[in-house]
């Protein structure tokens, strides 16, 4: 029983970080219904940005508190430029283009960054300095949880109520409900698409790239290669959410972070990245529209 | 006015080179290196010096392209490219020498390249082999797959598992080995087509972006099961001393074995155009375009769709079937490294940088992806990055590849053309 | 008069929304029949249910094919399926196959009528040859029934807006239909080509014995060629009859002109 309540808070963890990223590919896929899949590389940007300005930091000597506020926020600032830029450059002149011309372009743009942070920094994992504090109180159930899995709970529900706030009230976050509905409708109000596709765009970044300082911070490691599968993953979790749908791309990464949890623990870590494809093989093919997903109409 | 439009373009490249400076900054100019435990930063300045030129000369460009493209508006349609196109298509007569020529040039291959090329040509050559199975799926069907290399793998696989379990028989029962690879072929391509119609039993239903990121999750699966079930599949360390194509019982230097291989794969090479030539032009070939074009529109017509996406997917497949048993003769040594979805994506590439839908494009592509790298050393290390930024310039710009595909023409007695206007003329 | 179309109490319900709500119609062999309604009225929903494109929610669809003494019911068969049987379609926005040549758009239309497997394809023997050349021929007989015989080899999306339209008649047409649906064929088209539609209108029902039911906004056009007219508002049947019939209905007046 123990063992089980260990994956499962582990798996809680892991879910929680893949429901920062699956955020943005679900946000992304209900406005311009694009499968972003050059996002992973968005997050593992941020988690560089983190680590690099975390390092130069670190060097001048400043208090660990500081260094974290400010990676962050350099990360978030970057992730979220990062998004911005591949969106005008990859995806804005292909608005009218078939869909899959802009899923292709968005490969073109995955495999373009990740090779880019390759030749730019290294090709090899680089240790994650941990900049996250550790909490005393947590010392008596260590055995379950630890610092790190506990800011990450943290952390991921204060950035899902903020998100949910924004959605729910703001003018913007109005639009963005609009546009995901009916493009055409939302701008024919007069809602301007191009600053609601910005958006989107910087709130996915962001939250990726808070995902990725705190999935590196928890692994203790970074490459460039980091983005692509855990990019993946999140999709997966989008999908079987249902995508376009928030809840549902928080619920889908909470299944899939228990899966992949009590997968490996009870029946083989050799498979651990093979629960997700299994889980998004098995959902596409019993309920495509993902748990809380609703059903398109095709329109003739 | 001019001057006020120079004036405002200048200050939006600007306006670009500062963005991109602070977005590079962090990622060209600092570098990080972690030595137990603690990271150091260096700077290299030098890159910030090479950014700022840089973006200001791209973003004028990428301007003047979009602009260009803008006001192409659809006669681009007719223009863009035709000079290529028309060097290929346009006179018969210099179509066919180049076609003559270049046959000839490859068939003799061997004889003036030396092994090492010829090796790398064959690698090339299987290329083609693939890149032409991913068009019918792709270029034809319409169907984005990112799982082609899995199928690579199932025909890789297949020989290299039938000499693993069967080799022993044949050595025993006195028969060469080399025999086994003819079995394999056939093997090859029926095991992919196997795998494919099980692939497509769920995913054929669905739209085209979950299509991509199924057949993406169904080789990542299939690599891992190749990569874990070590006491099957050999596990990381793959399948070795996989015997060579039977050559007459003769025992022969690496050399000839190659030049022999590079035979039996220029001869595949040959009956994949043919075939795929001959799958296009016919019923079937038109009824996968149509789907590709509109699915709706497409069934209304009368076309199963579901069977129309099976037919192009199970033969796409028995393509990357067959060019893997060709794979595993030629290198024989297989592992799971070999087909990972970065294969999988580069097969992609051949085909959009080629052109979709267009064999001679295809092939062009796979010569590209495949000889470039090897011949600019010094180009290979960024190959990624210049297909990855390929993939997306081309979809922006050029959608059809460096070769558009040729419709066939249809030709009817001239006269009852010419003589019955159409009303339409003076409308 | 034949029923060839019988349409019974059926309705179609999207989340809240009844598009169709309890529909009877019927069609006769030969007739040339329209269906009108202001926009949003459910026309093409109907449509989509006849040719199988939604599966609707309650109520049957029969055909009764030419030559066949029994009724047989389409409403929840595939579409390809009820195309073979013999209904055609055009769709309101053209959905033409745009990067195909206008005759191969037409050999669409022939695809299950002809037999070539993979093998016919790769080895290219007699039969099929034979086969390619016939589907080449009477592809391009319908288009000069059409009058599109002088585009043949035109890309379908460099077509004029027109001709693109009756390049979407001629393509159903060449799946050899015994009812033809045409959603909105005139929409966009000027006063000369509207013309020039009805006359291809009209020929398709005399000469080629095609049973027609049209979609259409241009009530010139409808009251020229229809027998019989159907109104349909909010999803429901409001009236039918004659054109005479049709355009002194106050009812008729009131869903089009508001109250």
């Amino acid at each position: 029983m123990d063992y089980f309540i260990k994956l499962l808070l582990s798996g809680t963890a892991k879910g929680s970080i893949y429901a920062l990223i699956a955020l943005g590919y679900t946000m992304v896929y209900g406005i311009i219904k694009l499968i972003n899949f050059a996002h992973g590389e968005i997050y593992m940007i941020g988690a560089f940005t983190a680590l690099l300005v975390g390092g130069a930091l670190q060097a001048a000597g400043m208090n660990p508190v500081f260094i974290l506020l400010i990676s962050t926020f350099c990360a978030v600032f970057l992730a979220s430029a990062y998004g911005i830029t591949m969106e005008k450059i990859a995806y804005k002149p292909l608005r009218a283009a078939p869909r899959l011309s802009v899923l292709i372009s968005a490969i073109g743009m995955s495999m373009f960054l990740q090779n880019f942070v390759l030749l730019a920094q290294t090709e090899k994992y680089l240790s994650f300095p941990s900049f996250l504090p550790e909490f005393e109180f947590l010392k008596p159930i260590r055995g379950y949880i630890n610092s790190t899995q506990f800011i990450i709970l943290i952390v991921t529900t204060i950035v899902m109520i903020l998100l949910t706030l924004l959605i729910k009230f703001t003018l913007i976050g109005k639009a963005m409900r609009a546009t995901s509905q009916d493009r055409e409708m939302a701008q024919l109000v007069g809602i301007n698409i191009n600053n609601v596709i910005t958006v989107t765009f910087i709130i996915g970044s962001a939250t990726a790239a808070i995902g990725g300082i705190l999935i590196c911070s928890y692994m203790g490691q970074i490459n460039y290669y980091i983005g692509f599968i855990a990019g993946i993953k999140a999709f997966v979790a989008a999908v079987l959410g249902g995508i376009g749908s928030i809840p549902g791309a928080v619920l889908g990464s909470f299944v899939l972070g228990w899966t992949e949890s009590l997968g490996t623990g009870y029946i083989s870590s050799d498979y651990e990245d093979s629960f997700a494809f299994i889980i998004l093989i098995l959902i596409l093919t019993v309920k495509p529209s993902g748990i809380l997903g609703r059903k398109e109409n095709q329109k003739v | 006015m001019k001057i006020k439009i120079l004036k405002s373009g200048l200050i939006k490249s600007l306006k670009s080179t500062l963005w991109f400076s602070i977005l590079l900054f962090p990622l060209l100019v600092m570098k990080i290196t972690v030595k137990e435990g603690l990271a150091h930063v260096t700077y290299r300045w030098i890159n910030l010096a090479l950014i700022v030129p840089s973006a200001l000369i791209l973003s004028e460009l990428w301007r003047y392209f979009l602009q260009k493209k803008g006001a192409g508006g659809n006669r681009e349609g007719k223009n863009r490219g035709a000079v290529i196109t028309r060097l290929i298509y346009g006179n018969k007569k210099i179509r066919n020498i180049l076609l003559a020529a270049s046959v000839i040039l490859m068939a003799t291959y061997p004889f003036y390249a030396g092994m090492y090329n010829t090796n790398v040509m064959i690698s090339a050559l299987i290329y083609i082999m693939l890149g032409l199975g991913l068009n019918i799926v792709l270029g034809l069907g319409g169907m984005l797959h990112l799982g082609h290399a899995a199928f690579f793998a199932v025909g890789a696989y297949t020989y290299g598992m039938f000499f693993r379990y069967a080799g022993q028989f044949f050595i025993n029962a006195g028969i060469s080995t080399g025999w086994m690879f003819w079995i394999a072929i056939p093997l090859g391509g029926i095991m992919a087509a196997v795998f494919g119609v099980l692939l497509s039993l769920p995913v054929l239903r669905l739209r085209g972006d979950y299509l991509a990121i199924v057949t993406l999750a169904f080789g990542e699966i299939l690599r891992m099961i190749l990569q874990n079930w070590g006491s099957v599949t050999g596990g990381a360390t793959g399948i070795s001393l996989i015997p060579r194509p039977w050559l007459f019982g003769i025992n022969v230097t690496p050399r000839i074995a190659a030049t022999y291989i590079y035979y039996i794969v220029f001869v595949f090479v040959i009956l994949s155009i043919i075939s795929v030539s001959r799958l296009e032009n016919s019923r079937i070939g038109r009824a996968w375009e149509a789907m590709r074009e509109d699915e709706i529109a497409c069934q209304s017509m009368g076309i199963d769709l579901v069977r129309n996406k099976l037919t192009a997917f199970v033969l796409g497949s028995v393509w990357a079937g067959v060019a893997g048993v060709l794979f595993a003769a030629q290198t024989t040594y297989i592992n799971p490294d070999s087909f990972t979805i970065w294969e999988s994506i580069l097969i992609l590439c051949i085909v959009v940088l080629g052109g979709t839908g267009s064999i001679s494009g295809v092939i062009l592509g796979a010569l590209i992806i495949k000889l470039l790298p090897e011949y600019m050393r010094a180009f290979a290390q960024y190959r990624l990055l210049f297909f990855g930024l390929a993939l997306v310039l081309m979809m922006i710009f050029r959608p059809e590849g460096i070769i558009r595909k040729i419709r066939k023409v249809y030709t009817f007695p001239v006269d009852e053309i010419e003589n019955k206007p159409a009303a339409e003329g003076n409308s | 008069m034949e029923k060839i179309l019988e349409i019974k109490n059926l309705s179609m319900v999207f989340g809240g929304l009844r598009a169709i709500d309890n529909i009877n119609i019927h069609i006769n062999s030969g007739a040339i029949t329209a269906l009108i309604g202001p926009n949003g009225a459910g026309k093409t929903t109907l449509f989509n249910c006849i040719t199988g494109v939604y599966k609707p929610t309650e109520g049957d669809i029969f055909i009764k094919r030419p030559g066949k003494n029994d009724q047989e019911k389409i409403s929840g068969l595939k579409p390809h399926i009820i195309n073979r049987k013999g209904l055609a379609r055009t769709f309101q926005n053209i959905r033409l196959f745009s990067n195909m040549s206008v005759l191969e758009n037409v050999m669409i239309g022939k695809h299950h009528k002809l037999k070539a497997d993979i093998f016919g394809a790769l080895f290219r023997d007699r039969k099929t040859r034979e086969e390619e050349e016939k589907v080449v021929y009477d592809s391009y007989e319908i288009l000069k029934k059409i009058n599109l015989h002088k585009y043949v080899n035109e890309m379908a999306r460099n077509l004029p807006y027109g001709a693109q339209r009756r390049l979407e008649i001629a393509r159903a047409l060449s799946t050899e239909p015994f009812l033809l649906l045409l959603d909105e064929p005139a929409a966009g088209m000027n006063p000369q080509e509207t013309r020039e539609l009805e006359d291809t209108i009209n020929r398709l029902s005399t000469e080629e014995n095609v049973t027609i039911l049209l979609i259409e906004h241009d009530m010139g056009l409808v009251m020229n060629i229809s027998e019989h007219i159907y109104v349909v508002d909010y999803g429901k049947l409001i009236a039918q009859g004659t054109p005479e019939q049709i355009k002194s209905n106050p009812d008729v007046i009131k869903a089009y002109l508001g109250e």
